[in-house]
């Protein structure tokens, strides 16, 4: 199914904006995600798609030629599943997986084969008998997935779905949630704050901020192009390089760094893979922290502007704390991007 | 160190004894044969089967009035319960005081109130109708906070939210969801209001008649007018109705405790 929004809004009544007028349109099998900070409208957005908040006027959203604006969320057919589950607790598992095919009128014999068929494919069926309290954080994510999906919805709607799992386990089910969507093969769009869920999951990310959407795109396009600051910052943690301008030359406290291009208006922005410890390198900082994480060392360079700079050290050994080193920064690994109106941040 | 162990256990003790040894007091007096000369006048039921014959009516009056108090507080108020937890706001908290606002006032007043704006309408005054419409205004209150408490526990807006993406209109959602969900709510404010309307004196007493005797109008009645032993012989069979109800009441409300915990 393809999902069509028009000039959707939202404005709350004490008149707070929500969501700007917003075109938006979702392919059919596409996976979208709404990735913003909390507060930037993107919940809202999903519950308007859902029919759980009623858009201004003005605005229009369709599944495929249908418009379903006015349609009331128990006639949209669409699948949700919430940040909490929302479970049914006086039901048992079957019986919440076979709850929409129950609404749905479908003879008994079929509703059975039908939770089946999704509990298979859920891979829940060793569970299938426990009471829904008697499961764990992510049987119940799964559950609850289940249950969106048996009706055939013509819509998956996830509204961060990962954010009530422990850390620990997020990592394994954000992989396995992505596996499973592409399996049911529907158009899904899925809600989160968190930059790598959204990279990991997406087929393509809407970046969104303070009620607008920022960008859209691949994750690839969305990681190395952002298209403003905000994008650079809240994708991929990038950070704003400081100093005067020369031509296509960045004069900062800690020597003269070569951009890509001059670029007038745009500022240089890197992240902390770009940042290169090198002997010969045209740029001195000072060593202010360094942390082991497994792969590689985080290290605070300070010295370098107002802002320290991180860089990520792939190496056996890492410089100590209150040493010099060179930098390099490559001109690919420089953004020059635009001063966004929105990046309060 | 002893006495620091066994002072707080004494006092314990002390109290229970306060509480209840004026209630097997009067248990034993309603089984002895003549209270004034002690026990060893030997002990008998013959007070009790008198209290059955003079007082059965106003036992199955109480039942019967608690009864119907039950189903109308039902059908009353867990429509209103659900309304408040579904809009939850100012107006919400206003009305919510409204309805416990009789809670605060003396069952007299209230039983007054009743008096001057129904008296004049006889049929209705002397009918057990107007008991339990005392009673209805008296025990509403506990019905709908406790079935309020157990929804505003369980995230109720989410649960009918996912319901309803699933297809589930408004009817069928306060069916499977929210209906199930209130049960241990519902039995602990059933449990309430009949406990309540059995015992309720204050209000009943200003309304009652001389034909219509609730079971503690006429345990009042009987103190006032019988025999120390047919009175205290009633007292029995008002602990033998009561307690258990007040039994149950603890149990369920345990239970609708952890369920929303």
């Amino acid at each position: 199914m393809t999902l069509t929004l028009t000039n959707i809004g939202k404005t709350f009544a004490d008149g707070t904006r929500a969501v700007c007028p917003t075109d938006l349109s979702v392919a059919e099998g596409e996976i979208l995600s709404l990735l913003g900070p909390s507060g930037c409208g993107k919940t809202t957005l999903l519950r308007m798609i859902a029919g759980l908040e009623c858009p201004d006027s003005g605005g229009q959203i369709r599944f495929d030629d249908s418009d379903v604006t006015d349609l009331p969320v128990e006639r949209r057919q669409v699948g949700m599943v919430f940040q909490s589950y929302a479970l049914f607790p006086n039901m048992s598992l079957r019986a919440n997986v076979g709850y929409g095919l129950r609404m749905q009128k479908l003879p008994r014999p079929e509703i059975d084969a039908r939770v089946e068929e999704v509990l298979a494919l859920c891979r829940l069926e060793p569970y299938a008998a426990r009471a829904v309290s008697a499961l764990s954080g992510g049987q119940r994510q799964r559950v609850a997935l289940a249950r969106a999906i048996a009706p055939r919805p013509r819509v998956l709607l996830l509204d961060e779905p990962l954010s009530a799992l422990d850390a620990s386990l997020r990592e394994a089910l954000r992989d396995e949630l992505a596996e499973l969507l592409r399996r049911f093969n529907i158009t899904a769009i899925f809600v989160t704050h968190d930059q790598t869920e959204a990279l990991a999951i997406a087929d393509r990310v809407a970046v969104m901020q303070a009620g607008r959407i920022e960008q859209i795109g691949a994750p690839e396009v969305l990681y190395r192009q952002p298209a403003s600051r905000f994008v650079a910052e809240f994708v991929g943690d990038a950070m704003a390089l400081e100093g005067s301008r020369d031509g296509e030359m960045l004069c900062m406290a800690a020597g003269r760094l070569p951009l890509p291009a001059a670029a007038p208006g745009l500022l240089p922005y890197v992240r902390a893979e770009d940042i290169q410890i090198c002997a010969d390198g045209p740029l001195t900082a000072r060593v202010d922290s360094v942390t082991f994480l497994g792969t590689h060392y985080r290290i605070g360079l300070g010295d370098l502007g107002q802002q320290p700079l991180y860089c990520s050290h792939q190496a056996a050994v890492a410089p100590q704390p209150g040493a010099m080193v060179r930098l390099s920064i490559p001109k690919q690994g420089i953004m020059m991007l635009p001063q966004s109106q929105a990046s309060a941040r | 160190m002893r006495l620091t162990r066994y002072l707080p256990l004494g006092v314990a003790l002390l109290a229970a004894a306060f509480l209840i040894v004026p209630a097997i007091l009067s248990i034993l007096a309603g089984i002895t044969a003549n209270y004034f000369r002690g026990l060893s006048s030997g002990l008998t039921l013959r007070w009790i089967f008198e209290v059955w014959e003079l007082y059965a009516g106003s036992i199955f009056l109480s039942l019967w009035i608690a009864l119907c108090c039950l189903v109308v507080t039902l059908l009353i108020g867990v429509p209103a319960a659900y309304w408040l937890a579904r809009n939850p706001g100012r107006m919400a908290r206003w009305l919510e005081e409204f309805v416990s606002l009789p809670l605060s006032i003396p069952g007299l007043a209230l039983a007054l109130a009743l008096i001057q704006l129904y008296g004049s309408h006889l049929g209705f005054r002397t009918s057990w109708l107007f008991i339990l419409t005392g009673h209805v205004l008296y025990t509403l209150p506990f019905m709908v906070r406790s079935v309020q408490a157990v929804w505003a526990g369980m995230d109720l807006t989410t649960l009918e939210e996912s319901a309803a993406s699933l297809g589930a209109g408004p009817w069928q959602r306060f069916r499977d969801i929210a209906l199930p969900g209130a049960l241990p709510g519902i039995l602990a404010g059933a449990l309430t209001v009949v406990t309540l309307s059995i015992g309720e004196f204050n209000l009943t007493w200003m309304l009652h008649t001389p034909y219509l005797k609730t079971l503690p109008v006429g345990l009042a009645d009987a103190y006032a007018s019988m025999r120390l032993e047919i009175a205290s012989a009633y007292t029995l069979i008002f602990f033998v109705i009561i307690v258990p109800l007040l039994m149950a009441m603890q149990w369920a409300s345990d239970r609708a405790r952890r369920l929303t915990r």
